[in-house]
């Protein structure tokens, strides 16, 4: 513990310690409590039975009432301690209460019913992680479905971003040709239309082309990105064209030239748009809503939305899910946290 | 990739000097095209057309009657007296909404960009936790909190261990709108922090060693030297902050699906629902109120351009 307080006010600099440094250690600690308290709520929930999460004041560990297999008793009875009276400290069998009277029997040696007043008795509860949240949405809502659907537009959809934004990227940075600003300025210019002022024209251009209830039909519309064409355009502008020059005399050709000198050098870009891409469509939500309609080609985030909508009573597998969704994410957060935060911040644009 | 070269050689020979570019930009400039450029014009041509047919050729001319409609108010302060008071509603919401979003999410950032930029080990696992939030779609954000917001949830049973009455925070206007407010903050605000704390790292230490010799007070040293420094990425987080919190839906719309009531619904949301979730689909209307709001998103882009991109 105090090794972990040395750990947070430690500090590397020769300037004397003030009282902003408590006020801002303070906000830190209270920030961390805002920002991650409600993931890890869900994750605590998402491990609950319906019944549990009926419960009421919640708690942050699955507890559950106990149930008990009894002798001469089909299924199981709930399982009670009793907590005054002559029978004080055991734990017995519930058979039916009738009005504050209950009737239970010992589990272990069912002899006679006893007769036990109900303010006596207090159910006994222990842990039961309720991982059949989790393995219900693939057998019984085609979870897999949406993942996948989700992770090919993803893959598709950045792979493809990647290529048509470096080629672009290239030629603006790297060849005069008559046009070539009125291009750029163009590109730029797209910075001024964000999807939501093109939703309805696009819904007839994604019908005239059939793309409608299409994965392509979420890929296309956003894969032209001005984000990217700049962002690579800046990076391929520091690559010497020295070496496109060496490459040319070696009678390489202009392909060539962008497909193994060009794009490997400017892989730190690359990275950055890489991320961006993902992010963008892994929780892309208005577009693809309008785009697709037919529930086996949705992709995680519209199947939870839908489901809010018809599982408002099934929290267990609403909370299931969004763990499920966030999961790829925070995982692959949690493997490249320095070069994502790192990447965003150098790129200062989203 | 190498199915590409042989094209691609081919295109070389025929084209001289730099020509070759065109080949290289145009997979991108038809996508723009198709998708961002032909959509601008066939907004203009819906915004002035009416009737609900999806196919331009089969809808009728009806001139500025979308744009009147939109606009046809006997009180424009109350919006309960439009024609289409859902429009007003949803600017009335999108402009209270952007002034205190923006607001208090710049603030907070730069609180935090400023508590994060102190030495100290344990800085990479503040950051993270600040800017994680910024990775989850807003469907996820929405339903996080939505699950800790409800009537039997964690914050009301937080509340009634206090003694405090438990409130149906989504049910009632006041509280749902303040809420919107409190979740897109909390969903977006890593990412300005981020670019902020990237600006103060930017300020050369020697300044604040300075500082520090003059024995400035903290306050001080902020306002004279911290701010002033720090000036440019403010100015670009503040425009960024404000493009997005006009096209604010995704995550308002899971949480409350912009009620009770109309109260929290935004100006995409109206665009949405009119185009696309109503029985009728009103394409014109939708695509009228589209434009309106491309013009205000235009001008805060224009300034971004501006903010961004400093004269020489």
């Amino acid at each position: 513990m105090s090794r972990l307080a040395t750990m947070l006010t430690a500090r590397r600099g020769r300037l004397a310690r003030d009282w902003t440094d408590w006020a801002s250690l303070a906000y830190l600690l209270l920030g961390v409590l805002v920002m991650f308290l409600p993931v890890v709520w869900l994750f605590a929930s998402s491990l609950k039975t319906d019944q549990a999460l009926n419960a009421f004041p919640p708690t942050l560990l699955p507890w559950q009432p106990a149930q008990v297999a009894v002798p001469g008793h089909a299924g199981t009875l709930p399982l009670m301690r009793v907590t005054a009276g002559r029978f004080a400290g055991e734990r017995l069998a519930e058979l039916r209460h009738i009005g504050l009277v209950a009737q239970l029997l010992d589990p272990a040696r069912p002899g006679p019913v006893l007769h036990i007043p109900v303010r006596d008795l207090k159910p006994v509860l222990h842990l039961h992680a309720s991982w059949s949240n989790f393995t219900d949405l693939v057998r019984r809502f085609n979870f897999l479905g949406y993942f996948w659907n989700s992770v090919l537009i993803t893959t598709l959809a950045t792979l493809i971003t990647l290529l048509i934004n470096s080629m672009a990227a290239f030629a603006l940075s790297k060849y005069r040709f008559a046009g070539r600003d009125a291009v750029f300025g163009l590109m730029l210019a797209t910075l001024m239309v964000p999807p939501t002022i093109v939703l309805v024209p696009n819904f007839l251009i994604a019908a005239r082309l059939d793309l409608v209830n299409s994965l392509w039909g979420v890929i296309w519309p956003g894969v032209a990105t001005p984000t990217g064409v700049f962002l690579l355009r800046q990076y391929m502008l520091t690559i010497p064209d020295d070496l496109i020059e060496a490459a040319r005399m070696d009678n390489a050709s202009e392909w060539r030239i962008y497909w193994r000198i060009v794009l490997p050098l400017s892989t730190p870009a690359l990275g950055v748009l890489a991320i961006f891409s993902v992010m963008w469509r892994w929780n892309d939500f208005l577009w693809p809503m309008v785009v697709l309609n037919r529930s086996s080609a949705f992709t995680l985030p519209l199947a939870l939305f839908s489901f809010q909508g018809d599982l408002q009573t099934q929290w267990h597998y609403l909370l299931a899910m969004t763990v499920l969704t966030l999961l790829p994410v925070t995982v692959i957060f949690l493997f490249l946290q320095r070069s994502i935060t790192q990447g965003i911040a150098s790129a200062g644009v989203k | 990739m190498n199915l590409l070269e042989a094209p691609m050689r081919l295109a070389q020979k025929h084209l001289r000097g730099g020509r070759i570019g065109w080949v290289f930009v145009t997979p991108n400039l038809s996508v723009f095209g198709l998708f961002t450029f032909l959509p601008i014009v066939i907004d203009l041509i819906y915004a002035v057309t009416g009737g609900n047919q999806l196919f331009p050729a089969q809808r009728p001319y009806v001139g500025t009657a979308n744009f009147q409609a939109l606009l046809a108010c006997r009180n424009y302060l109350d919006p309960n007296t439009c024609t289409r008071d859902l429009f007003w509603h949803g600017i009335y919401n999108t402009a209270e909404f952007v002034v205190l979003q923006v607001g208090f999410m710049v603030g907070l950032s730069l609180a935090t960009a400023l508590a994060l930029n102190r030495p100290g080990r344990a800085r990479g696992f503040f950051r993270a936790v600040f800017f994680y939030p910024v990775l989850l779609s807003p469907v996820v954000v929405a339903l996080i909190w939505k699950w800790v917001l409800q009537r039997y949830g964690v914050l009301n049973a937080g509340l009634g261990a206090l003694g405090l009455a438990p409130h149906d925070w989504l049910l009632n206007s006041s509280t749902a709108f303040f809420w919107s407010v409190f979740v897109s903050i909390w969903a977006h605000m890593g990412f300005y922090t981020l670019i902020l704390l990237a600006g103060l790292q930017a300020i050369p230490r020697d300044v604040y060693e300075a500082a520090a010799m003059d024995a400035t007070p903290p306050w001080r040293r902020f306002r004279r030297v911290t701010l002033p420094l720090l000036m440019p990425s403010l100015l670009v987080v503040l425009v960024l902050a404000l493009i997005r919190a006009v096209q604010i839906f995704d995550e308002v719309y899971v949480l409350t699906g912009g009620g009770p009531g109309t109260s929290t619904t935004f100006l995409v949301q109206f665009i949405y629902q009119t185009g696309f979730a109503q029985q009728v689909r009103e394409y014109g209307m939708a695509a009228a109120a589209s434009l309106l709001l491309a013009a205000v998103l235009m001008a805060l882009t224009v300034l971004q351009l501006r903010v961004t991109r400093p004269r020489k």
